[in-house]
């Protein structure tokens, strides 16, 4: 059995539609409108315990959804979902207790006292032995290079520190299944590559089963070796985050050196060119085509160097958004009803 | 596990809970010494407020200075330890942040916190709330003394018997339960309404009126005492210091306390109620 079992999983929410304007508003006190939409709608996933998948997709996508049902916040409006064999919805402690959830915009620990604190305080929550709470404890602030800091009022720490704790804090009665929601949002390029390193250590060492979401492609490049693209709902891709390119994007980019002598304003003219910086000239071309192109250019123009290279995955994954975007306008429906149920 | 041993680590979380929740407190504690001093503000203008009306009274009465001058059953000296007896009540009753708190957990997610941890809110809070009071009480004991005893010679009657004190403490600590329960259902409220502050301002607003905070019950008219009566408002306030005053005495002061009882286990029933429902719509519509 797989560790995460999803099948046909939706989420809808119902949102309250306020038109602009004060008579609107008042209207709006006794005739309510609502409109359904769906965040998630029917999802099917398997992930295998020791995985590190990442969840990719635009705001709004339906990622912090999942991540949401899965670790039982919300309930689903249609569809089951078995992580490690409990229905995350129940709550049951015995579930609570071999998860974690960490939201990159969410504080977790307590704010005007040390971390300390806070880790003393799960040590009881979650019940873990003396020895191994402080093992663990020493392990991970050693790791993560914040033991000077544990002292320190959780509020006068920068947000990577308090990042760095709250991972602490979440890791420290060993969940085996870790969600991660946006980890690294608003952090330094110094402090993102840490906290990257980590989480790569920490899940070689431990095998734990995590989920994350991220914007950052750094991230998931670094850690991930699954990727799950979600897009208005539902999910786009499923696999390498190499083999996205290969899916979405049948074109190479071929950047040429050409001499400076070069008549750019003729290259400039040729088909599939997309940028010119001279003595610099970038062209999109079929994959299939790349060795015939470079053939013929190599033999007009006077080159001295060549690039042949795949597109940036950011500048894939975005026209990928954009392309699920336009196949599945949202789903509306419109449902008038009271303000409660 | 054997029970015995949940027990025993239930009862260590929550120790461990009360610990952090007393430190937290301790942080601010500047900030409640000030605190402490303002609360005596009001019950200071109370006070000479109801001085000039005693003197205003027709000497026949007595005034002020008098023995003799009543209002309601209440000499000036009475009057004076009412108010100073309800600083007492309030301090056990009211529940400062605690609705609007519950309101900005449920609004800003922060909620999330108390569904993934193996922990119960409401627990949570309470002990919270209990840490907060006794840090309070610590602070708050050398002034309460001071003014007390600056005031000691309004308490007429002296000091009631052992029997009434008994009654007098078992009401605070069930006014501090009741407070909590009755302000912790409004904050659970807002599962349905997200904005709950005008309901608090509802509830503060009869609050101040129908739970002797602002005037002993003793001065309503005869034909509203009926509604005072059925709310539960009254233990907030009045009642405790009503029992020591002994303006309730004997068997009705144990009824007072045994309906006290009952009101706090209807807001317990009813807040475990409201978290229960509360959940399934917020875990249905918004999370």
């Amino acid at each position: 059995m797989s560790i995460i079992e999803i099948e046909n999983l939706c989420k809808s929410y119902r949102v309250y539609q306020k038109k602009e304007g004060v008579w609107a508003g008042i209207r709006g006190l006794f005739h309510r409108e609502y409109r359904e939409v769906a965040a998630v709608r029917g999802v099917n996933l398997r992930v295998e315990s020791g995985e590190f998948v990442a969840f990719l997709g635009p705001n709004g996508a339906g990622k912090t959804t999942t991540l949401k049902l899965l670790s039982g916040v919300i309930t689903p409006t249609s569809g089951t979902v078995s992580v490690m064999g409990f229905v995350p919805w129940h709550r049951d402690d015995a579930y609570r207790r071999r998860f974690a959830l960490v939201m990159g915009q969410k504080n977790q620990l307590w704010w005007d006292l040390p971390a300390t604190d806070s880790f003393r305080l799960h040590q009881h929550i979650y019940n873990i032995p003396g020895a191994v709470f402080e093992r663990t404890r020493d392990e991970l602030t050693e790791m993560l290079d914040v033991r000077h800091l544990l002292g320190q009022p959780v509020r006068e720490l920068s947000l990577g520190e308090r990042m760095k704790m709250e991972l602490i804090a979440a890791l420290l009665h060993s969940p085996e299944m870790l969600f991660l929601d946006e980890p690294t949002i608003g952090l330094d390029v110094v402090a993102q590559h840490k906290i990257q390193q980590f989480l790569k250590h920490y899940q070689n060492q431990r095998r734990t089963t995590i989920l994350l979401t991220s914007h950052y492609m750094k991230d998931i490049a670094a850690l991930c070796k699954r990727v799950v693209v979600i897009a208005n709902g539902s999910i786009h891709y499923d696999g390498s985050l190499a083999g996205i390119i290969d899916r979405f994007s049948g074109d190479k980019v071929v950047t040429l050196q050409l001499d400076e002598r070069t008549d750019f304003a003729s290259v400039a003219k040729l088909p599939g060119s997309v940028e010119i910086e001279p003595p610099r000239i970038k062209f999109r071309v079929p994959r299939d085509e790349v060795a015939r192109v470079l053939g013929e250019l190599l033999d007009r123009y006077q080159v001295t160097d060549v690039i042949v290279e795949d597109p940036p995955l950011e500048e894939v994954i975005a026209s990928m958004f954009l392309e699920a975007a336009q196949q599945e306008p949202e789903l509306v429906g419109a449902a008038n009803g009271r303000p409660t149920r | 596990m054997t029970s015995a041993a949940t027990w025993g680590s239930e009862l260590r979380k929550w120790w461990t809970f009360f610990q952090i929740s007393l430190n937290e407190r301790l942080v601010y504690r500047g900030d409640f010494m000030l605190g402490t001093l303002m609360r005596f503000l009001p019950t200071l203008t109370q006070i000479f407020l109801w001085w000039a009306i005693f003197e205003s009274l027709p000497a026949a009465v007595g005034g002020a200075g008098g023995e003799g001058g009543r209002i309601a059953g209440y000499r000036y000296g009475d009057m004076v330890a009412y108010y100073l007896l309800i600083t007492i009540s309030r301090a056990f009753s009211s529940m400062p942040g605690l609705t609007s708190g519950i309101a900005k957990m449920v609004r800003s997610g922060e909620l999330k916190k108390y569904l993934i941890q193996p922990v119960d809110l409401l627990t949570c809070l309470l002990i919270q709330r209990v840490a907060h009071k006794l840090v309070y009480y610590l602070i708050a004991t050398v002034p309460f003394a001071l003014v007390f005893f600056l005031c000691r010679q309004f308490f007429i009657d002296g000091w009631p018997s052992a029997e009434v004190l008994a009654v007098f403490a078992m009401s605070l600590v069930l006014s501090f339960l009741l407070g909590f329960f009755l302000e912790a259902c409004l904050g659970l409220v807002s599962f349905w309404l997200l904005e709950v502050t005008s309901l608090a301002f509802i509830y503060m607003l009869m609050n101040f009126l129908l739970s002797g905070h602002m005037f002993p019950l003793d001065l309503l008219p005869e034909w509203s005492r009926w509604l005072v009566d059925c709310l539960p408002l009254k233990y907030l306030a009045y009642f405790p210091a009503a029992v020591f005053l002994g303006k309730v005495e004997g068997e009705a002061m144990y009824w007072g306390l045994l309906i006290e009882a009952a009101w706090v286990l209807f807001f317990v029933v009813l807040s475990a109620f409201l978290w229960t429902r509360g959940l399934v719509r917020y875990s249905g519509f918004g999370g």
